[in-house]
């Protein structure tokens, strides 16, 4: 493959602790191969700044081949910027030949109340923890793995349940929603074991103490705008929010909450 | 906020059944109106209670609509901690975005409508009052407009309704809900601007 090299200008969010106030910084970086993903240009940019003694951009990041959902920030407007590329992906697959010679990108973190800013592009997603705690655990046999054929599971049931299941937790969904809701993500969790035998005898409770912790951590309400799923590097579909109200409103009408 | 709204697409279907009745002439429209407002359901309602009752429900619905709007949008602006400098959209609708403000807007729209026909109608006659208001182009211009604001926040609150409802299952689901609010959406539309336009014209009226 040929490669080529683009210059580009950033503006860059830079912040040296969540409680002084931000700005965008502009920074010329020069000769990015286009070979490159958004991340190793950032690294570009760190180790310029760094021989200049200047402080590095704080940006999350570890697997970097998009599975692991540490990786993310807002760029052009877009989080993990696919901008108008049919394909979903993750900042750290997104690749700098999506980009032009003389482009200004700007990147900026997750703006929601729930994920503060910790540093520059950093944000803390515990929020997210909290409703995955909230949901406790599910009632299976500690031992041996079970035989797998003991529980049988339809396939389209299977196969919605991983889709869900492919959720990597990253916030995008959150960042990019205009109400700054984290419902695609909560039903992602929901959906994945509500459609599974194992996740059955809680399903009831496990949803309501879910929704509650969401609500009380200040995320946003949905409105069903789909910015959520457009964004999501693993394409969860927008309809596990309906799954998660279905369930909502039947655990209303249970009387032992189960 | 997904209840109420149906509900209140469902009176809009049936606010556009009566105004239809317009082409079946002042007689007719006329009688239809009385009975709305003095004789329905005589025996089980005193004479002109049936309105208030059913006025009632339609207020209540509002005004559980607007809460729950206004709580959303509370809850929306509290999530917000700042803004980005820079924005692109992927998905989200005009008519989606347009849900807070233009309910606001509808609303203004809503007291004047309310107003002009309800409160202090032209004429005793509903019919005259409705041939008089819509014999001046201007009204008949202004109610177009208001009508693609109402539109729209229906097209997008259907199907909005109907996934918060739980209907939202599927990418196909997804399909003809989008498809039944766009039919409810142009429906509502020609509906209702059918007659003002029959009546500026000089068909009816
Ligand atoms: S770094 Fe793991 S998903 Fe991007």
């Amino acid at each position: 493959m040929s490669e080529n090299t683009i210059n580009i200008t950033l503006r860059v969010w830079r912040q040296p602790n969540g409680h002084t106030p931000g700005k965008l910084v502009s920074y010329p970086v020069k000769d990015v191969s286009t070979d490159m993903s958004f991340l190793e240009m950032l690294d570009l940019l760190n180790e310029e700044l760094t021989v200049k003694g200047e402080e590095p951009v704080a940006f999350d990041h570890d697997c970097r081949e998009g599975i692991c959902g540490m990786c993310g920030v807002v760029i052009n407007g877009t989080p993990h910027g696919r901008g108008s590329s049919p394909v979903p992906t993750t900042t750290c697959q997104l690749h700098m030949r999506m980009f032009h010679d003389g482009d200004v990108i700007t990147v900026e973190p997750w703006r929601a109340r729930p994920f503060p800013v910790i540093k520059d592009l950093v944000v803390n997603r515990s929020a997210f923890d909290k409703i995955i705690q909230a949901g406790g655990f599910i009632s299976v046999n500690t031992g041996a793995a079970p035989e797998a054929h003991a529980a049988p599971v339809p396939k389209l049931k299977a196969d919605r349940a991983f889709d869900a299941a492919t959720c990597i937790g990253c916030g995008a969904c959150v960042a990019a929603c205009p109400n700054h809701s984290g419902m695609l993500f909560t039903a992602a969790k929901i959906t994945h074991l509500a459609m599974l035998p194992q996740g059955q005898p809680e399903r009831h409770l496990r949803i309501k103490k879910m929704i509650g912790v969401h609500d009380a951590l200040d995320f946003g309400g949905c409105t069903n705008i789909g910015e959520c799923a457009a964004v999501c590097p693993k394409a969860i579909p927008l309809d596990v929010i309906s799954q998660l109200n279905r369930d909502l409103i039947s655990s209303l009408f249970t009387r032992d909450g189960k | 906020m997904a209840v109420t709204g149906l509900f209140l697409i469902f009176f809009l279907l049936f606010h556009m059944y009566g105004n239809l009745k317009m082409f079946l002439g002042q007689e007719v429209y006329d009688e239809y109106a009385h009975w709305l407002k003095v004789d329905a359901f005589v025996p089980i309602f005193p004479h002109g209670g049936f309105i208030w009752v059913f006025r009632a429900i339609v207020l209540a619905a509002l005004a559980l609509h607007i809460w729950s709007a206004i709580t959303l949008w509370l809850r929306a602006n509290k999530a917000t901690e700042s803004r980005y400098a820079v924005t692109t959209r992927l998905e989200q609708t005009y008519s989606s975005r347009m849900m807070r403000w233009g309910g606001v807007i509808l609303a203004g729209f809503l007291l004047w409508h309310l107003y002009q026909f309800t409160l202090a109608p032209t004429n005793e006659s509903p019919y005259a009052a409705v041939s008089e208001a819509f014999s001046q182009w201007y009204f008949v211009a202004l109610y177009a407009l208001w009508l693609i604001a109402v539109c729209m926040h229906v097209r997008h609150g259907f199907w909005s309704a109907f996934t918060t409802l739980g209907a939202n299952t599927s990418a196909k689901a997804k399909l003809v809900l989008d498809g039944l609010a766009w039919i409810v959406a142009i429906a509502i539309y020609f509906g209702f601007i059918l007659m003002p336009v029959a009546v500026l014209l000089g068909w009816i009226g």
